[in-house]
């Protein structure tokens, strides 16, 4: 019912007066996971176990309170010295004891030493409301802080009258009106060790630092938040130089805007091949691989050109150095120094084994966030080991900031020997627009590289199978042979196409040889011919002959009759 | 023999205190907030508790912190009514309202722990 009131509300915006106001924390992502911060006015509980950032988190808060919202604070250490704090939060780059000089901030240590104090009689706890209260006053504070309160528990006797102090002062709290946090040890079975959660129930805010294959993680989890809607899952955050960052929450629909825009590979082979010469920008590609491939090197030849363009980019190294990048890619004519030199190309290195996968993810986040890169490079995401549903999910969130940003990603893979896809390769693969794999060519004692488009989204790309060669001025795309007998490369291709020459040329001659044979054939034929008729007509000649002699000698044979006849006596 | 502390008079009043430790004098400072029964009761037993056991030796601040809440923090003030054992040192706290006197007594190191038994 809660989380409905508040979505109404936000969309409404205010139009209600009763709607939750809220103090912002100023911690990256954690606002975006509360919809705005911390309840105003109101105590949060801020519990877990040692060591997991607590403190840390409630100084963040406060000192972004002064310093992004003119907000003063009190923290009320339980536990640590004002001195000590100091120091601890000064590798966050705070200078407390600056704001405390500028009266914006009011540390108070409260010491309890149970073996210093004898308990005679009833007492209440009025002491610490008289401080705190002063504290708040004479700076007119409106976050406040208490580090453990719990602590109290160890250091006084009746439990009874801490209970009750305590729900009064959180109840005292609100009427304050100040925006507190109080931070509390994570207990067995509960929330708290001394279950103060039952005091404190506005908004209750879990850390947890877990280990899992020996690598930490940091999580968040907002475990309740009365009156607000609010991200339920766990968030991984990150504590470093820069402060605390969260990782924000995976945007659930996919309503990005995409862009038309190619982006050149920077491999002129492989623009050919994709349908709209190059990637498109803004998408994600994968470049899979086996060892050896050249997957960095099409990577380092994708962020050459583009910073050859203008464009920024952001190279995030999980297995080499960054100067050993450079020098390896020198050796195929990327000079990605001068890049470096000139700002436009930046390198983050990191073993995987670092952090967790999650960690890597909200670091790589906030280095995005600074950097503010057209194009990034992970080289290469099978590094990362874990179990696949973590994996997925959080290139899922990786490849998400990517296109909601407009960041044209590029990742690289390494396989495994053989066909089957890596862990990390299925699980990314619905995620890639562009999948580009490499592969081995094995063959007549020689090694090829190959390439093919595996898919690409949104264009008409070449299905064929190409061989490149790394030179020494960048990759070099080649036709590969695909013949009868398969695909060739290398030497193999060579020798197919000299012996494809040959027997080109051979067959020319055979057909030479048979035209000319044909056009003998024919001659002798009209030779023939001509006799045949030269004997034909001297045969109607002599035939000519016969008849004049006969006819003559029929004549003449008539004349004798008749002559004969005469003779006889017969009269006619 | 009751000081009531309304203002910041207790600094000058420090060096009178030191002069009196040497002579095994106690200056014993009572935190209170207002005019509660818990303060009444704790001022009264601590009157009685003082005039028994350290006649003549002692003398007592009773600050009430609605009025200086600026001192709570220097004595490490959490729970009230507080007794503060300022000298001799080292510094020694009892809280509540000091009605259990024998506690009160082992709290201020006027007899020894090995003889309270309540």
């Amino acid at each position: 019912m809660a989380a409905k009131r508040t979505k109404a509300d936000t969309s409404a915006n205010a139009s209600r007066p009763a709607s939750l106001s809220k103090t912002p924390t100023g911690i990256k992502g954690l606002d975006a996971i509360t919809l705005g911060g911390f309840p105003k006015g109101r105590p949060t509980l801020l519990c877990g176990a040692a060591g997991c950032g607590k403190t840390l988190f409630a100084m963040t808060f406060l000192v972004n309170g002064v310093n992004k919202f003119g907000e003063p604070g009190v923290l009320m250490s339980f536990e640590e010295r004002a001195r000590d704090l100091e120091t601890n939060v000064a590798s966050l780059g705070y200078d407390v004891a600056e704001l405390v000089e500028r009266k914006q901030l009011v540390i108070d240590h409260v010491y309890i030493e149970r073996a210093e104090i004898e308990e005679s009689g009833e007492y209440d706890l009025e002491g610490l409301f008289v401080r705190l209260g002063y504290a708040i006053d004479s700076i007119g504070a409106k976050r406040v802080v208490l580090d453990t309160i719990e602590a109290l528990f160890s250091g006084l006797d009746d439990t009874a009258i801490l209970r009750s102090e305590l729900r009064r002062l959180f109840a005292w709290l609100k009427d304050k009106g100040v925006t507190a946090i109080i931070t509390g040890e994570r207990g067995e079975g509960q929330l708290t060790r001394y279950g103060i959660e039952e005091y404190v129930s506005d908004c209750v805010i879990l850390l947890d630092n877990r280990v899992e294959d020996q690598v930490t993680t940091r999580r968040l989890r907002v475990v309740k938040y009365r009156g607000s809607s609010h991200g339920t899952n766990e968030y991984p955050f990150l504590i470093d130089e820069h402060g605390i960052s969260v990782l924000p929450i995976t945007a659930a629909e996919l309503g990005h805007k995409i862009s038309r825009e190619s982006v050149s590979t920077g491999v002129s082979g492989l623009d050919d091949m994709l349908g709209i010469r190059g990637y498109f920008r803004g998408s994600s590609i994968l470049i899979s691989g086996l060892a050896g491939t050249g997957k960095s090197t099409f990577a380092s030849a994708f962020v050459n050109a583009a910073c050859e363009r203008g464009e920024r980019c952001l190279f995030f190294a999980f297995e080499e150095s960054p100067d050993q990048i450079v020098r390896n890619m020198a050796s195929v004519g990327f000079k990605l120094d001068q890049h470096i030199d000139s700002g436009l190309l930046d390198f983050r290195a990191a073993r995987p084994s670092l952090y967790g996968f999650e960690m890597h993810l909200a670091r790589m986040n906030r280095d995005i966030d600074d950097f503010a890169p057209q194009v990034i490079v992970v080289d290469p995401i099978s590094a990362f080991r874990g179990p696949s549903s973590e994996i997925h999910s959080t290139l899922i969130r990786l490849a998400d900031i990517c296109k909601s940003k407009g960041i044209t990603a590029l990742f690289t893979s390494l396989s495994s020997s053989g066909e089957q896809m890596t862990e990390s390769e299925r699980s990314v693969s619905s995620l890639m627009d562009t999948w580009i794999s490499l592969k081995d060519m094995e063959a007549n004692g020689e090694r090829n590289r190959v390439l093919y488009l595996l898919k690409s989204r949104g264009m008409n790309h070449s299905k064929q199978l190409r061989e490149y060669q790394l030179t020494n001025h960048g990759v070099h795309m080649v036709d590969a042979y695909v013949g009868p007998d398969g695909v060739l490369t290398g030497t193999a291709r060579i020798a197919q196409e000299a012996r494809e020459r040959e027997a080109g040329l051979s067959r020319k001659q055979a057909t030479e040889r048979r035209r000319r044979e044909v056009a003998r054939k024919r001659a002798a034929v009209d030779r023939q011919i001509a006799e045949l008729r030269a004997a034909l007509e001297t045969e109607e000649a002599e035939m000519a002959t016969l008849i004049e002699q006969e006819e003559a000698r029929e004549l003449a044979h008539g004349t004798e009759r008749s002559e004969m006849a005469a003779i006889r006596g017969v009269r006619s | 023999m009751i000081v009531t502390k309304k203002d910041d008079g207790f600094v000058a009043d420090t060096p009178n205190g030191l002069s009196e430790s040497e002579s095994g004098e106690y200056n014993l400072r009572l935190y209170v907030a207002g005019q509660t029964p818990k303060s009444l009761a704790a001022i009264a037993n601590l009157k009685k508790l003082c005039e028994n056991n350290l006649a003549g030796r002692y003398t007592i601040d009773v600050v009430d912190l609605l009025v200086t809440p600026q001192l709570a923090a220097g004595d490490q003030i959490v729970a009230l009514p507080t007794l503060v054992r300022r000298l001799p040192p080292p510094l020694k706290r009892v809280i509540g309202d000091l009605s259990n006197t024998e506690r009160v007594l082992v709290g201020l190191d006027i007899r020894p722990k090995t003889g309270s038994s309540t």
